[in-house]
């Protein structure tokens, strides 16, 4: 099942295992990245957190932690090449993977049909 | 997600918008061109403008450093100057020396206010004795208009600004692209200047460090050209946000951002936009202030600073020195794609204001080295006659 968050984030579960990237509109929007700075391996981080920022030619921002957990991986290959974020930002452009504290945290977010008409 | 800095998820250049409402905010002329284009539009000085196209700031960026890029600038002001005393109102009104100037000629400089602070820089061009150009900044094109027309009471001269659509076509094939669509006789050196047709204006400069040229067309032409030039194969629209790396990557200056009314030419790295026959004792608005900063010597200087790592350090970013100090700020800075890697530019205190300091930027809590380095970061390619 993914889950998409108001602010532009993809949350893919399996298990107690999330997946978090940014939506192909987010990459959109912000232009070729040059820089993805990603949390710590081990880090327990909470909803809302700024745990991460992806960086393009002009603009800086930061991706928020959709719910909480505890990270279990980061993807080096964003960090070493940012535009994979542009060229597949629902695949190899994910950014982290979590250990979900609390998956009814899950709730409040939208499915793909409510997030394709939030930003239409 | 959410962007840190100044407007949601643009790439946008740092200059203050004069205001954010939308029934104020002026159009381009050819609008309806980059809308067709593909453009994606954001507020810049009062400006709805073309940030990026459908290729994207990366490749607009080194499109116009390997073939041609064409840029949208309306937002900036043709000013005309015209009457017998132009030599003696210019000489006066900015830190300027007219009668050394040759006609086609075109010259960096600045309208400087009492303090030698920089309320404007612009690019003059010397038409005649008695007829001059200047290009003013889209921020601060009403305020130079009544700031020269204030200057210009003693004199015969009048100080008209000319409704002009404007682009600049920069990179190593603008001139080409220019002969192909039947503008010839192109000046042939660097900042020197021609009127191809009857209230065209027309200079080979520009704002990228490539060579490449600004155009001034009369409204009712616009569209056309603009269209012919645009079909070239060679030649692609680039945006505000690959103008603003090129020029960062170029070492140039962005008014509001880098140089402001409370900052004099001397501090900015500019003094050679002044001629060395009135540093010392001119009589120009601002003179001064300017030979007294330059006989004390400036506190902060303007120098290139490069990230180490691939962070970028962006413009408002905090520098201290190794004993953590204050030592300046950057005032622009981003991503250089043909550099590949970060690069700003900023100012900090004289005493550091060598080649290699480290200083340390404050970005956000995490001191991150920086090397003050030589602008520019970009080699400019500009024609020499």
């Amino acid at each position: 099942m993914i889950y998409y968050t108001e602010d532009h984030e993809w949350i893919r579960v399996e298990g107690t295992i999330a997946t978090v990237g940014i939506t192909d509109y987010a990459q959109s929007q912000l232009g070729d990245l040059v820089f993805v700075q990603l949390p710590d391996v081990g880090a327990n981080v909470a909803k809302g957190d700024a745990s991460v920022v992806v960086e393009s030619v002009k603009a800086a921002s930061d991706v928020y932690v959709p719910v909480n957990g505890t990270v279990t991986a980061v993807n080096d290959a964003v960090a070493a090449t940012p535009e994979l974020v542009n060229s597949a930002p629902e695949g190899e452009g994910w950014l982290w993977q979590m250990e979900l504290a609390d998956t009814s945290q899950l709730d409040g977010l939208m499915d793909a049909a409510a997030y394709a008409k939030h930003i239409a | 997600m959410n962007c840190r800095n100044r407007r949601l998820c643009q790439p946008v250049s740092g200059e203050p918008l004069l205001t954010d409402d939308l029934h104020s905010i002026k159009t381009l002329p050819l609008e309806p061109l980059h809308i067709a284009a593909g453009a994606k539009f954001g507020a810049f000085a009062g400006w709805n403008m073309p940030l990026s196209y459908p290729l994207g700031v990366m490749k607009e960026h080194l499109h116009t450093r390997s073939a041609a890029g064409l840029f949208d600038i309306s937002h900036m002001q043709l000013v005309g100057i015209e009457g017998p005393d132009a030599l003696a109102f210019l000489a006066y009104a900015l830190p300027l020396d007219p009668n050394l100037m040759i006609d086609c000629q075109s010259k960096y400089t600045f309208l400087l206010n009492e303090n030698a602070g920089i309320d404007d820089d612009l690019i003059v061009t010397r038409l005649s004795e008695t007829r001059f150009m200047i290009v003013a900044n889209a921020s601060r094109a009403v305020d130079d208009v009544a700031e020269l027309k204030s200057r210009a009471t003693k004199f015969d001269v009048t100080v008209t600004a000319l409704p002009r659509v404007t682009l600049a076509l920069q990179g190593p094939l603008a001139e080409q692209a220019l002969m192909e669509v039947g503008i010839t006789n192109l000046p042939q050196s660097f900042m020197t200047a021609s009127e191809p047709k009857p209230n065209w204006f027309l200079t080979r400069s520009g704002y990228t460090g490539e060579d490449g040229f600004e155009i001034a067309i009369p409204l009712n032409e616009a569209e056309a050209f603009a269209a012919r030039l645009a079909a070239q194969t060679d030649v692609e629209w680039i945006g505000l946000a690959a103008r603003d790396s090129l020029r960062l990557e170029a070492g140039l200056c962005l008014h509001g951002n880098d140089i402001d009314a409370a900052i004099d030419p001397i501090s900015a790295g500019l003094t050679w936009a002044v001629p060395k026959s009135i540093r010392a004792d001119g009589t120009f608005v601002g003179a001064k202030a300017f030979a007294r900063v330059l006989n004390d010597g400036p506190s902060q200087k303007r120098v290139g600073l490069k990230a180490e790592g691939r962070q970028p350090v962006r413009g408002g970013v905090l520098l201290t020195d190794e004993t953590g100090a204050a030592a300046g700020r950057v005032t622009s800075g981003g991503f250089g794609p043909s550099a590949e890697g970060p690069v700003a530019m900023g100012y900090i205190r004289a005493d550091l204001a060598t080649i290699g300091t480290r200083v340390l930027a404050d970005l956000r809590g995490k001191p991150t080295p920086m090397i003050v380095s030589s602008l520019p970061f970009v080699p400019h390619s500009y024609r020499k006659g």
